[in-house]
């Protein structure tokens, strides 16, 4: 009989209450939630864990009450999978418009349209990399495993409330889903974080930004500024206005917003091994086939380095610069086509960039090993 | 009294003669009278002709999405949560068309807003295009011919779907003490303003008066609903309890006997225990220091046709939770058996456990055939499996499933004894 090696106990849990327990540490503390498959564990969980949950009729009322939410100074969350995501779109954009911040938990699973409500899949990436009109990206996180159950999303709420903005956290069926054994005994403390609010004595001009580009915020419910807030093009009083150029100025901020402080909230998972070749690359649930793939190449004694990308959007230009160093890059992904492949590197590609794609299935760390050894560097 | 002023002394940004200046007035006029303070009001607007008032107001001002506002109010009105403030929406009757379901889904929930319908009955900003307000006759310039249909009657909706006051008015002279009202009433409530658009209306139906328009409607100038006072109070729980508990904890107590992983995959029919069954598994795994992981698969109608888990056992941590090729395979029903013959199928080796009513599928496994449904029934055959599983295989002491077993509820219904005769 094998020894046990640690007698430390472990709990046997879903992805999906870390997501929930982390997102009202940071400082969410509504959850607005329509049902859909296969968000529902979290929908459940935030009934326990949030201090306001509300059941709304449908996706365009959950974003809508979750901006209004907002616009009092709560912190909203909802989890949504495509059908639903769709839904949203045109109120994600108003949102992203009127700076206030929020998290859409997207749980991927098998599409087009309905598709399979009960099968996994990681096919959203374009749709949120195209949620909003202009050119124009969402702040986007994808969870790898269960420690960024806990610590992404944490992330995820902290980004949307000191950038002011919607942000997608990408996840999928089977991460929020299947249950694990998981120390949790050492998961690394969050604390909330609260919007800048303005403190100024003069007129507060709701859009208007200093260094950080961040306006600060004031809710509806304060009797000493009037404050504005406005989907439509605006300038900073939040006044409507054509295409004034201040206005067109304030508009393009809500990019410049972001790409200031990408680097705040860039994160990924690099393991290099010296004299590698070879790089995997991958995300979402595909992210823990990709590290055991890396376990099995090494054992063969070939080298290969991983990256897990968790920071999607806007997409983090080290990337790129990782990819760079390698001969020959496998990316894997749960979608027919390589969405996170096509976005790094065209539809015209890289020599040595490869992807290993499937759908209404997961890709197994064989599949990956298989594509990596294809070519044999 | 210090009456403040509610709206700037801008000109008003509308076309002469439109109802929607007489609504602004009268809404100034009416928070006037209440002699509230213009930062105790919050305008939500969305678009629509009389969505661009915003700049002209001095309360606070939200302004969102065509049709939408009602919905982005309600979420305003549970967020402040405070029945001092006044939060009154703006749509026309276009937003009106295409967010009715939030007009009524607002007035269903009661809450704290009012909604002053501008009911211009047709499109104004976009061209003059007919909305589903439009009344049976009018015309407009892209429906010359007149509307062959009658327009809603949205104080009948509301008022259907439980709004504490409801009121029609016609959008002339001083209508503020309806305002006043409706601004009053606890919940929500909805003054629908009759108007005529005087850039498509009175051109595409020259002479038409509105009363006359309103008479020839049938929609009823009057208050459908005053007093009902059923107002929305957002829940918020101060102290809600963690979800991180060492309740979830599984203890280790024994010793296990594999050394590599082992992928048991249990397939049968809903209500029939496999989900459970196999968190039981996992977890009497944990208790002999074992990983583990566990996922269903089941349609969306969960409680009928087949219900299949994946149950992976492992002495180092695990990191990919599929299991394409299952070591070990344990079929209890004929549902089962028909979604698990495609992985009997891809298994070279290994065990498939089936109950002896089922067909063998086609499998490179070793293949036992028990009497699981016949000796405990078709309800606990998926338990009885896996301690048999367990009893012949020991990948870890049957001990460790007894203990889960004996400390769930099902211990009341199911004596472990029978789960114990192989």
């Amino acid at each position: 009989m094998q020894t046990t090696k640690s007698v430390k106990p472990k709990a046997f849990i879903d992805g999906s209450r870390l997501i929930t327990e982390a997102c009202v540490l940071a400082g969410a503390d509504v959850f607005v939630g329509y049902p859909i498959t296969p968000a529902n564990s979290l929908y459940l969980y935030a009934t326990k864990r949030f201090p306001t949950m509300l059941a709304a009729p449908d996706e365009i009322t959950t974003l809508q009450w979750m901006t209004g939410f907002a616009t009092a100074g709560r912190v909203p969350v909802t989890a949504t999978s495509f059908p639903g995501y769709a839904l949203m779109v045109e109120s994600i954009n108003m949102a992203f418009m009127q700076e206030l911040p929020m998290v859409i938990i997207l749980v991927q699973r098998l599409g087009p349209a309905t598709g399979t409500a009960t099968c996994g899949a990681q096919g959203d990436l374009s749709v949120v990399n195209g949620t909003l009109s202009g050119g124009f990206t969402l702040p986007t996180f994808c969870i790898s495993n269960l420690d960024d159950c806990w610590s992404l999303s944490a992330k995820a709420v902290e980004t949307a409330v000191k950038l002011r903005t919607p942000v997608v956290l990408l996840t999928s069926k089977e991460m929020v889903m299947t249950l694990l054994s998981y120390d949790w005994s050492n998961l690394p403390e969050i604390k909330p974080t609260k919007m800048t609010e303005f403190k100024g004595e003069g007129q507060y001009f709701p859009y208007k930004a200093g260094d950080n580009l961040i306006p600060d915020f004031l809710p509806v419910t304060q009797t000493k500024h009037q404050v504005r807030v406005t989907a439509s093009t605006h300038d900073t009083k939040g006044i409507l206005q054509n295409v004034l150029p201040e206005a067109i100025e304030n508009t393009k901020r809500l990019q410049k917003k972001q790409d200031k402080h990408l680097s705040e909230f860039t994160f990924f998972d690099l393991d290099e091994q010296a004299g590698a070749e070879a790089l995997i690359l991958s995300y979402d649930i595909t992210a823990q086939a990709a590290r055991e793939a890396a376990v099995k190449i090494r054992e063969t004694g070939k080298k290969v380095s991983v990256l897990i990308a968790k920071t999607l959007l806007p997409i983090p230009m080290e990337y790129i610069e990782i990819a760079n160093r390698y001969k020959r890059v496998v990316v894997a992904e749960e979608n027919l086509t390589g969405q996170l492949r096509q976005m790094l590197f065209g539809v015209a590609g890289r020599k040595g960039v490869t992807g290993v794609n499937a759908i209404a299935k997961m890709i197994s760390p064989n599949e990956i090993v298989e594509e990596v050894l294809r070519n044999e560097y | 009294m210090n009456i403040k002023p509610f709206l700037t002394e801008a000109e008003l940004p509308f076309c002469k003669g439109c109802g929607h200046s007489s609504v602004a007035q009268n809404t100034e006029k009416a928070l006037q009278k209440m002699n509230l303070d213009p930062l105790d009001v919050i305008l939500v607007t969305d678009i629509g002709c009389h969505g661009i008032i915003d700049k002209n107001f001095l309360s606070h001002t939200v302004h969102g999405l065509h049709g939408r506002a009602v919905a982005l109010a309600g979420g305003v009105a549970a967020g402040v949560n405070n029945s001092d403030k006044k939060i009154i929406t703006f749509i026309g009757d276009g937003g009106a068309t295409i967010g009715m379901q939030h007009l009524i889904g607002a007035a269903h929930m009661g809450f704290n807003i009012t909604v002053v319908i501008h009911n211009n009955m047709l499109y104004g900003m976009t061209g003059g295009q007919p909305s589903e307000f439009t009344p049976c006759g009018f015309k407009t310039p892209t429906l010359p011919e007149g509307s062959a249909k009658a327009g809603y009657d949205i104080c009948e909706i509301i008022a259907s779907a439980g709004a504490s006051y409801v009121q029609r008015v016609a959008g002339v002279g001083d209508y503020s003490d309806s305002l006043v009202n409706a601004f009053s009433a606890k919940g929500f409530s909805l003054v629908e303003v009759m108007e005529i658009c005087p850039s498509y209306g009175v051109k595409s139906n020259p002479g038409m008066k509105l009363s006359k328009v309103i008479e020839d409607s049938g929609l009823a100038v009057k208050v459908f609903v005053d007093g009902r006072d059923k107002e929305y109070v957002t829940p918020i729980d101060s102290s809600p309890k963690s979800l991180i508990s060492d309740k979830f904890n599984v203890d280790v107590k024994y010793s296990h006997n594999l050394s590599k992983p082992v992928s048991i995959m249990m397939s049968g029919s809903a209500g029939e225990g496999v989900q459970s069954a196999a968190e039981f598994l996992a977890k009497a795994a944990m208790t002999a220091g074992l990983h583990a992981t566990k996922k269903g698969s089941y349609p969306v109608t969960v409680g009928v046709g087949f219900s299949a888990s994946e149950v992976i056992i492992s002495p180092e941590p695990i990191l990919y939770t599929g299991s394409p090729v299952p070591d070990v395979l344990i079929i209890t029903s004929v549902d089962g058996l028909n979604y698990a013959k495609a992985a009997a199928a891809r298994m070279k080796g290994g065990l498939l456990l089936v109950d002896e009513s089922l067909d063998v599928p086609q499998t490179g496994a070793k293949v036992v055939k028990f009497p699981f449904r016949e000796r405990v029934g078709a309800r606990n055959s998926a338990f009885y499996s896996i301690f048999w599983y367990l009893n012949n295989n020991n990948p870890f002491p049957i001990e460790a499933l007894k203990d889960i077993f004996m400390n769930n509820k099902i211990s009341e219904k199911v004596k472990i004894e029978t789960m114990l005769q192989f």
